[in-house]
Parts: C-alpha cells; structure tokens; sequence
C-alpha cells in the first residue's frame, strides 16, 4: 500500500480537464517528480492532494486518508512549500514559524524547539528576527522549506521550489531538500518544470502532460526507454532512406533543417550515419536526457513558461502590497 | 507525528483562532503608520467638521459637537473594520492564505481569528479615540461633550460588536473579490451610504418620510443609536431595540462569513 494513492483522480473547471484520470501509487521514502510544462494539471493535481481542492471524481488516499472524508487527518499528515511566497512578509522569519507552530497546535515548549530546529536546517538562525521583506528569493524560500518540515509531516509537497530562482539559489535549495528530506525520513512529492530539477531529485518521475500520465518509471528507465544518443544536426535534404538502411536508427524527427536521430552507440555509429546522410552543416551528440523522453512521449517541448514571471518576481511584485 | 497532532479538534480551532489573531497582532503593531491614520480623520471630523458646523446649529438638549460623538466614533470603526477585509484579498495574491487554509482547522475558524484579529484592531483604535474624546471634551474643545469614566467603558464593548459585525462584512466581500481594486470599489459603494444614513452626524427626529426607512434598514443607525445611549444618554430607539439588532446583525454576518469563507477558492 502506497502512503499516497490516487485513484482517477479528476479535476474539470467549465468544461476544462485539468487532471484527468489519474492513477498512481506512491511509496513510504519515495522522492517523486511530476513533471510537466505550466497547465500541465501539476498544481491542480496538488491542491487536490493538499485538500484545498475537491475532486471532480475519483479518490485519493494520502497516509491512509481520504482527501475529501477525512481531509483534517490528511492535513496533520502533509506539509507544503507553495509555488508562490506564503510567508508573511511583514513578519520576522522566528514569527512566521510561530505562527505556523500555533497552526499546528504545538505546546510552546515543543514549538520553541522546533523553531530552533529549522532554523538551524535552513541556516537562518542568524536572520531570524529579521523581517521577511528583507530577506532574498532564496532565503524566503529555505524558511518556507524549513516552515513545511516543521510539524513533523509524513508527506512533503513541493510546488515548483525553484520557479524563478537563479541558477546558485536554485542548487542551493536542492542541496537544502536532499538534506532535509535524508535528516526528516519522509516522502516527498514535487512539481517542476525543469528537467535538471526532476532528473537531480527525484527516484521516479512522471510526465504530465495535458492532465495525463504520459510516462512513468526512474529518470534512468524514462532516459533508457529513449534508447541512448541523441545525435541532432543541421542538415537541408537529407537522405532519410539511406539513413534508415542502416538500421541502427530507433527514432527520427527532421523539421526546419533540424534531424534529430535517436541512436543507441552514437559515437561508434556516427560515421557510418553521417556517410549515409550527406552533406551537413553541423553535429551534436548527447546521452538523452528527461527533455528528450518528454518530447518523446508528448510529441512537442516543454512550453516556455518565463513570460509568466517568475517566484521572485511575483514576490516582488506583491511586496509592495502585501502587509 | 508529534504527539501536538492528535489534540482535541475543539482545543484546535481555538488554537488555530489564536494563531491567525497573533498573526494580526502583530501586523497591526508594525504599522503605525495605520494607527495614526485611522485617528487622524475622526478627529479633524469631530474639530473641524464639527466646530464649523456646531456653531451654527442647535441640536436639542446638547452642543453639536458632542452629538456627532458617538457618530464618528461609529464611522472610524465602520471604515478601519469594512477595510481590514481587503487583507484577506493580498494574502490570495500570494499562496499566505493556502499556507492558512491548509492548516488543520476548519474555515469557519479561521474566519473567526480574522473577525477577532481586525475587530482587535479597530477596538484600539476606539480606545484612542475615546481617551483623546475625554480630553477634547474636558478642556472645552469639544463643548457639550462630559467625560464620564462609566459611560466611556460601556461605550467600548458597544464598538466591539459593532466593528465584529463591520469586519465580518468586509471578509465576506474579500473572500469573493480577486482583486484590491474590485474590493476598494464594492466597499466604498457600501460604506458612504452606509455612514451617511446611519444618523451619525443628525437626529433621527425629525426625518423626511422617503429618508426614515432607509435609515431604519441601515444596521450601523442602531449602533450609533447604542453609542448615544451610553455617552450622551439620550437617543432616538430604546436601548434593547438597539442591542437585539446589534446582536442580531452581528449573527446574521457571522454565518455569512462562514459560508463565505467555506466556499471561498484558493
């Protein structure tokens, strides 16, 4: 029995299927990814999850929990670091802990100690009674990070941790949940649209695409099921027949000059390929990657979602008018 | 899980009620600026407004100046408590309302700590301004208007209800507004009539037949009505005609809220 189970878990708004008819099993320890491009039905999946949302239809378990029936057992057993900042950003950082301590009905001694305890985690001690506004993207983040681990849950969702983060915060906060998630012991489900994200973190992942499962297993088996190299060129005729011949191409996609060949062996083969395509005006191999398997399984990228802005930005944006 | 987590669900909601009123707290304390500006306006309501206007009108049985009183005591909760509920529309702008909605307790309590974490807030400010109306009133700045310890406490918990009532109907319009803007624009188009017809600043004697029943259905006339009882001890209604529809009110919004808030999407 998974700690979370989901059973045609389905979400419509107005005639719009966010989540569609998703079935999974998530294990006791497991580091779980959903990965998928923005609209993908991600956070809808985990509002659901965190009982914020109701389902359409379908169920869901989460330590044993019904989502809808039981939804304040499911709520002892979870925490979560939201997409955008939920901190209080006129409160101190030890306040904003406070308060999520009074939440969750800590007795003040437990609480206090608890507070010392991730702040430590997160390395804020020192910035502790400094007022959220002050802090940066990354330093706001780790204290939501830290604030979610704080009352002990079985359960950690993370919705999209680094949206909007620069690269150093970015691995910072990685390193940050690797450490947090070994020391606490426990599950953790997470949303990104980053590949490296996904690929880093997690020991399963699934592709979301268009509220569906696309793919499911370890970013080593998705990686496998590609079938090694990806050879990409920049070539105008081609000669896809000879190519083909060869029989040691699995995968072929050429649109606007660009071939992209999905080859096991690449480097042994590559001078056999290139003879057999003609003339070319560059090459570039690469060990497939989560893209790849993506664009594999969806038939299109993972849509550029930085027009939307990104946490820090929306943070800043906010800043002004939240209290 | 920690053995905090299996608490009785009761000593949980009051717990989760006194963590969102913290919360509150505290944020009010950081804003003094707040503080200042919910004083300023009354007060140059009662000097100016008042002390222009009372020189040259009579109100039976008292000075002008001290009949507005109770009035713009009225109005100084009525616009810092319909107002506390555009909060509730920044903290959907980011995900703090999630982290809120998310917590083990029901929505019908977290409605509960916000009416209490702004109704707080709203009853310092009467404070203040009861104590700065004592003072303007025994050194004869406010002619008419006689400090009296007794009236002045029972005067406090008349405004607890009421701004109870007031931020409660200003969560109920947050909890349904997506934007600042939408907020600003519904509580303006409720507050002006709601002040100028709750009789705060002229007697309910001797009104125009169209006027009387608006002012009737306006629930703010009766808290007024109460806030005259008790510092100038006279007014138009019966006290306990004053106090069931306070009271009455006040429940009325409160289950409002709640359903409010139940339904209100993240």
């Amino acid at each position: 029995m998974g700690i979370i189970e989901l059973e045609h878990l389905t979400k419509r708004f107005d005639g719009l299927t966010a989540v569609n008819d998703l079935t999974l099993d998530i294990a006791d320890g497991e580091f779980f990814g959903l990965l998928g491009p923005n609209g993908a039905g991600k956070t809808t999946t985990l509002l659901m999850l965190t009982t914020l949302l109701k389902p359409t239809s379908g169920t869901a378990r989460v330590n044993g929990f019904d989502l809808v029936r039981q939804a304040r057992q499911v709520r002892n057993a979870i925490g979560i670091v939201f997409q955008d900042p939920s901190s209080d950003d006129t409160l101190t950082g030890y306040e904003n802990l406070k308060l999520h301590g009074m939440l969750y009905h800590m007795p003040s001694a437990l609480r206090e100690e608890r507070i010392r305890d991730v702040l430590a985690l997160v390395d804020l001690t020192d910035r502790k009674d400094e007022i959220v506004k002050h802090y940066s993207g990354g330093m706001r983040r780790r204290l939501e990070l830290g604030r979610g681990l704080m009352h002990r849950p079985r359960v950690l969702f993370l919705d999209e941790p680094t949206l909007g983060l620069d690269p150093q915060s970015r691995e910072h906060i990685w390193t940050y949940v690797e450490r947090l998630v070994i020391e606490a012991k426990i599950t953790v489900v997470l949303t990104t649209h980053y590949m490296e994200e996904a690929d880093h973190l997690c020991g399963r992942v699934a592709i979301i695409d268009h509220g569906r499962i696309a793919a499911l297993d370890t970013p080593a088996g998705l990686k496998r099921v590609v079938g090694g190299d990806i050879i990409t060129l920049g070539v105008q005729a081609p000669d896809l027949a000879a190519v083909q011949a060869l029989g040691v191409v699995d995968e072929v996609d050429h649109k606007d000059g660009i071939l992209k060949l999905t080859v096991r062996d690449a480097k042994a083969r590559l001078p056999r390929i290139l003879q057999a395509i003609g003339a070319v005006d560059w090459v570039e191999v690469h060990p497939a990657t989560l893209e790849d398997v993506f664009i594999h399984y969806t038939g299109h990228e993972i849509r550029d979602v930085s027009e939307e802005g990104g946490w820090a930005e929306r943070s800043m944006r906010y800043r002004s008018g939240t209290r | 899980m920690g053995r905090a987590i299996h608490a009785v669900p009761i000593r949980d909601e009051i717990g989760g009620i006194a963590a969102i009123w913290y919360r509150e707290w505290k944020v009010f304390l950081r804003e003094k600026s707040r503080i200042v500006a919910s004083i300023v306006s009354p007060i140059l309501w009662l000097l100016v407004f008042g002390g222009g206007l009372g020189r040259n009108v009579s109100i039976p049985g008292t000075e002008y100046q001290a009949f507005i009183f109770p009035g713009i005591l009225a109005q100084a909760v009525l616009f810092s408590s319909v107002f506390f509920g555009v909060y509730i529309v920044w903290d959907r702008k980011i995900d703090f309302l999630k982290e809120v909605l998310v917590a083990p307790m029901s929505r019908t309590s977290v409605f509960v700590g916000k009416v209490i974490g702004g109704a707080t807030d709203s009853v310092v400010q009467s404070l203040i301004l009861l104590v700065l109306g004592a003072i303007l009133g025994a050194t004869g700045l406010i002619p008419g208007l006689h400090p009296s310890l007794v009236r002045f406490a029972i005067a406090l918990p008349l405004l607890a209800i009421t701004t109870a009532s007031l931020v409660s109907v200003g969560l109920i319009i947050g909890a349904m507004m997506e934007s600042p803007e939408g907020f600003q624009l519904v509580s303006s188009f409720l507050l002006f009539p709601t002040f100028f017809l709750s009789g705060a600043l002229f007697p309910l004697d001797r009104l125009p037949a169209w006027l009387a029943p608006l002012v009737a259905i306006d629930p703010l006339t009766y808290s007024v009505d109460a806030l005259r009882h008790a510092i100038l001890g006279r007014a138009h209604f019966a006290l306990a005609l004053d106090l069931g529809v306070m009271g009455g009110f006040l429940a009325l919004v409160v289950w409002l809220g709640s359903v409010a808030f139940a339904r209100m999407k993240v």
